[in-house]
């Protein structure tokens, strides 16, 4: 049986190798996760971030290490990935909602058709959600009708409606305008406040500073280094990381 | 003169950069719904004039029996070749219609099933019977059902309508799985990976996510087959089922055969199917405009 407690990581990443074809993406990646703890994975375009945290929901497969959920390893080949994705939600940069349904409709289906709740249920808490995101009054709303901002908040809300234990964030700002980001980051903000275990890759660096427990910056597959936002943006060693934040910054 | 001179150069450039751009077939040969919009795309008012003149000139010919007296024959027939004959074609659309989509749904949800016998069967039997001819089909339907079956002691006879029915959903079950597997694939993959991960099924995925944003985008095309299935039901008259054809012959073999009457006959089918069909592809086309920017 699997043994695990809250004091060990809730997401264990060893030593990942992972390739489409003769492309290897990610060459061996570990990092440990513990419950609550918001981490921010940073990196040049290419190197490897949609896919390692992809691979935390099993949405893509892995050709060596191990991932663990909860002590759970999640490329165990006998594990029900459905299973495992009631405890993971992802939130995607082009949102990906479901354009046939209404708001309330994209928040309430997972619950009802997964979780097998009730309906009425499943409709108050999605109100809460909704109004979590701060988009009451949009239930009725079809996505085509939101902008980008409140589409990423509903997104962020369906994902929610699973009751998950780890977030996954990837890059959920890049394709917003610049006055809806805030608005998403302060959603996750809060999220994170809550005691929600969050990981994000996103080039939004004075968010990660603040919200941050830890910050991993990738490369070409690799960790090429990781620590606390002030050690981080401060005292980073590596020349790649420095000519990345020379960048940026 | 300078002025003149430049598009000129304008337009040989563009000439030779347009070998460049990749090839965007167009026309009736790539278009899956040149049908109807051939079809619907006729004027109206060019349609009506030929009706009218037509006619005209048959009438003014005259000696023996003439064209008068075959127009004469036809009116006589009318309500037999509409109600005996037409009828029987509208009859054997919507049923072999019927048939044609429940099993061509099946087949285009079997083209994407994940298990890799039921895809490889449903490919192979829509590819045979998309790419076989109408009549061929026809025929071996035709000849390899017997025409009774007895349960029991009790003597059923197939009637060759029935056949034909089934003979024609064939061809239009192979085109909607087409249609089916086309409008499913041209929802993003994105909608997949969002179910996914919010854990549900494959067959929810389908049936909740995938299907009810395509549904629309297929009832143009299935439209379209619609039409082009009436417009084959008179194929049916070769299997001897009483249809518009059959009866136009009967009626005009009753008339002893005049060649004259060969043109007004022929010509009243070919009315009743574009009276038929014309509304249906006007609407096909309007829905598919009005779905694009859906
Ligand atoms: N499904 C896939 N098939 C093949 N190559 C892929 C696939 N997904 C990602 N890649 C490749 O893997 C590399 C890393 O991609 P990705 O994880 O998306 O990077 P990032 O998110 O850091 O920009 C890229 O070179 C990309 O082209
Ligand atoms: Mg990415």
């Amino acid at each position: 049986m699997i043994n695990w407690s809250p004091e060990q990581p809730i997401v264990s990443i060893h030593n990942v190798h992972k390739s489409f074809g003769p492309l290897e993406v990610l060459k061996g990646v570990s990092m440990d996760i513990m419950k609550g703890e918001v981490i921010c994975i940073i990196g040049p375009s290419g190197s490897g971030k949609s896919t390692l945290i992809r691979c935390i929901n099993a949405l893509n497969d892995i050709q060596g290490g191990s991932i663990t959920l909860e002590g759970q390893e999640v490329h165990d080949e006998k594990l029900d990935k459905l299973e495992l994705r009631k405890k993971v939600g992802m939130v995607f940069q082009q949102y990906n909602l479901f354009p046939h349904k209404t708001v309330l409709e994209n928040v309430m289906m997972a619950p009802i058709k997964v979780l097998k709740e009730s309906k009425v249920e499943a409709q108050k808490r999605a109100l809460e959600l909704i109004k979590k995101v701060r988009l009451d009054g949009k239930e009725n709303s079809y996505p085509g009708e939101l902008s980008g901002g409140q589409q990423q908040r509903v997104a962020i809300a369906r994902s929610l409606a699973m009751r998950p234990d780890v977030m996954l964030f990837d890059e959920v700002t890049a394709a917003l305008d610049p006055e809806t980001v805030k608005e998403v980051l302060i959603t996750i903000q809060d999220l994170a406040a809550e005691g929600m275990t969050c990981i994000l890759v996103t080039h939004e660096m004075a968010f990660a500073r603040e919200v941050a427990d830890h910050i991993y910056f990738t490369d070409r597959g690799v960790i090429v280094e990781h620590g606390s936002p002030k050690e981080f943006f401060d005292n980073a060693s590596d020349p790649r990381t420095k000519e990345f934040l020379s960048q940026v910054l | 003169m300078a002025i003149k001179y430049i598009p000129v150069t304008t337009q040989y450039k563009q000439d030779r950069l347009a070998v460049l751009k990749p090839f965007s077939p167009k026309g009736a040969a790539y278009d899956e719904m040149y049908f109807v919009r051939w079809l619907g795309g006729l004027k109206l008012k060019y349609v009506a004039l030929a009706a009218l003149l037509w006619p005209a000139i048959a009438f003014a010919q005259s000696g023996g029996y003439g064209m008068g007296d075959a127009f004469e024959a036809l009116l006589r027939w009318i309500p037999f070749l509409t109600f005996q004959g037409f009828l029987y074609n509208v009859l054997i659309s919507i049923f072999a219609m019927t048939i044609g989509t429940v099993a061509g749904m099946a087949l285009g949800l079997g083209q994407l099933s994940n298990i890799s016998a039921v895809r490889r069967f449903a490919y192979f039997t829509t590819q045979i019977f998309r790419n076989s001819p109408w009549l061929v089909i026809l025929f071996v339907i035709l000849l390899a059902f017997p025409f009774e079956v007895t349960v029991f002691d009790i003597t059923i006879p197939i009637p060759a309508w029935m056949k034909a029915v089934v003979g024609l959903s064939l061809p239009v079950m192979a085109n909607i799985s087409e249609i089916v597997r086309g409008a499913v694939r041209s929802v993003p993959s994105t909608q997949w990976e969002a179910a996914e991960s919010l854990s549900f099924n494959r067959t929810q995925t389908m049936w909740q996510i995938i299907l009810p944003q395509c549904f629309k985008r297929m009832i143009p095309p299935w439209m379209n087959w619609y039409a082009i299935l009436t417009m084959a039901t008179p194929l049916c008259s070769l299997l001897g089922v009483g249809e518009i054809i059959t009866h136009s012959r009967q009626a005009m073999a009753a008339e002893n055969n005049y060649p004259e009457l060969l043109v007004p006959f022929y010509g009243y089918a070919l009315v009743v199917f574009f009276v038929y069909c014309y509304p249906i592809a006007r609407l096909t086309i309007a829905l598919e405009k009005r779905f694009a920017f859906k």
